[in-house]
């Protein structure tokens, strides 16, 4: 049995990230679109260091959901057109470890970057270098329940590509995600225990893995059948 | 020794906006069969398909696999079939190498993959990406699967479309290989095929008597 859960995982996991690599342009629009908004925001509000690095926790974060929500509206939509989604609905695995491989791909293609990318906008807001490793942190654990919640969405505005509606949907689940990604590294700007908004982040993660697949497995069929 | 029984249907309805689709379907099929299902367009066949890879539930009737209800052997059920639908599940952005790896079981070899892409004859295609293939390529692609597969029962809706001689009379090669191993096949096709000996069943619209 454990060799039919890993079976599912890794072969969509497998497939998705060589889908990511191949599909430049889906990999690096929303990166474009992260670097180049918050390259923006220093230019548009007065260049001062303290004021920058005390709106960079909200500006990073708000720019990195925007960033994952323009990038998970595609996650299913291609497998319903092409019928790869018809061959993971069939699969005798159990249909979450496919559904997990998938999303942990997005967030390997997505997350993952914006992460890596982050200390750059740290530089350019200022940020104090004592809360990069926080931002970083709390990236990496948020971006992959952005990438949980938004799949929830994507599944559910099937046969649509989500576009607005998409939006309205997983905008308010994305909320818990920003107020504590941003608390975390607003109190390492200030100085304070970052470790407390980031648990909660971990915990919204734990939250998130456990139960997005089901409403995903429920969306998925849903759509097929409707 | 009798042919072992590998799937009765029981008479499958099917209803969409509150009327029934097609007239209930009731067959059987054994080991080493095929089943030809015949009807006109918009008769219901594909969903006649979706029905039976339980991607759609009917409104009465009954599915027995090996003499069990579905219900009970999900898992036996969906591990030992295999179904090609219209849409080839092929990646564009994948060579028919990758696309084929990852369709089939895990731990199929690529020295297996490559024969079975041989068979289809694109066996020089095998790193290019798919969006470079034609449609009959594509397909090809898909049907390389039944090379690859462990499964024992075959739902193939409408295998042929797309394909030139040589990709029929392969294909048509495939599944009679599959019939001689014991396996079994539900098709459906509208052309007439010369190597499988198959049974027909005629799949009628639903008409309501007044």
């Amino acid at each position: 049995m454990y060799n039919y859960l890993s079976a599912g995982f890794m072969a969509y996991l497998r497939r998705d990230l060589l889908l990511g690599i191949r599909n430049k342009s889906d990999l690096v629009k929303p990166l474009i679109f992260f670097l180049l908004v918050s390259a923006l925001v220093p230019l548009a509000i007065a260049p001062e260091a303290e004021r920058l690095s005390q709106l960079a926790p909200g500006i990073i974060w708000i720019f990195a959901v925007l960033a994952t929500l323009l990038s998970v509206e595609r996650l299913f939509s291609d497998d319903l057109q092409d019928g790869s989604l018809e061959q993971m609905l069939m699969s005798p695995n159990l249909l979450i470890m496919p559904i997990l491989g998938k999303i942990t791909a997005h967030w390997v293609v997505i997350g993952l970057p914006l992460t890596l990318l982050s200390p750059v906008i740290g530089v350019w807001f200022s940020l104090p270098t004592i809360a990069v490793m926080p931002m970083m942190l709390s990236l990496a654990i948020g971006t992959a329940v952005l990438s949980l919640i938004g799949a929830v969405g994507a599944a559910l505005t099937l046969p649509r590509q989500g576009g607005v509606l998409l939006a309205l949907l997983v905008m308010p689940l994305y909320m818990p995600v920003l107020i504590f990604g941003s608390a975390v590294i607003q109190s390492a700007v200030d100085g304070l225990d970052w470790t407390a908004p980031l648990a909660i982040l971990a915990a919204l993660l734990a939250i998130a893995v456990a139960l997005c697949p089901l409403a995903i497995n429920a969306g998925l069929r849903l759509a097929k059948n409707g | 020794m009798a042919a072992a029984n590998i799937l009765k249907i029981k008479s499958l309805a099917f209803e969409r906006n509150d009327a029934l689709l097609f007239e209930p379907v009731s067959f059987e099929l054994n080991s080493g069969e095929a089943l030809h299902v015949e009807g006109a367009n918009g008769a219901g066949k594909t969903t006649l398909f979706q029905l039976l890879i339980k991607m759609l539930e009917p409104c009465s009737g009954e599915l027995l696999f090996r003499g069990q209800p579905v219900s009970e052997c999900h898992f036996e059920y969906l591990s030992d079939i295999l179904f090609i639908g219209h849409q080839s599940a092929v990646k564009a952005a994948l060579t028919a190498s990758e696309n084929l790896s990852w369709m089939s079981p895990q731990g199929t070899s690529s020295e297996k993959i490559a024969a079975a892409l041989q068979s289809v004859g694109l066996e020089h295609y095998a790193n290019v990406p798919c969006y470079r293939l034609s449609a009959g390529q594509h397909r090809r692609v898909a049907l390389a699967r039944l090379m690859t597969t462990s499964a024992s029962l075959w739902y193939l809706d409408e295998p042929f479309a797309a394909l030139d001689k040589q990709g029929v009379d392969f294909i048509e090669g495939c599944m009679q290989n599959h019939l001689n191993r014991g396996g079994s096949i539900v098709f459906s096709s509208h052309q007439d095929l010369v190597k499988i000996a198959a049974r027909s069943y005629r799949l009628n619209p639903f008409r309501e008597v007044v």
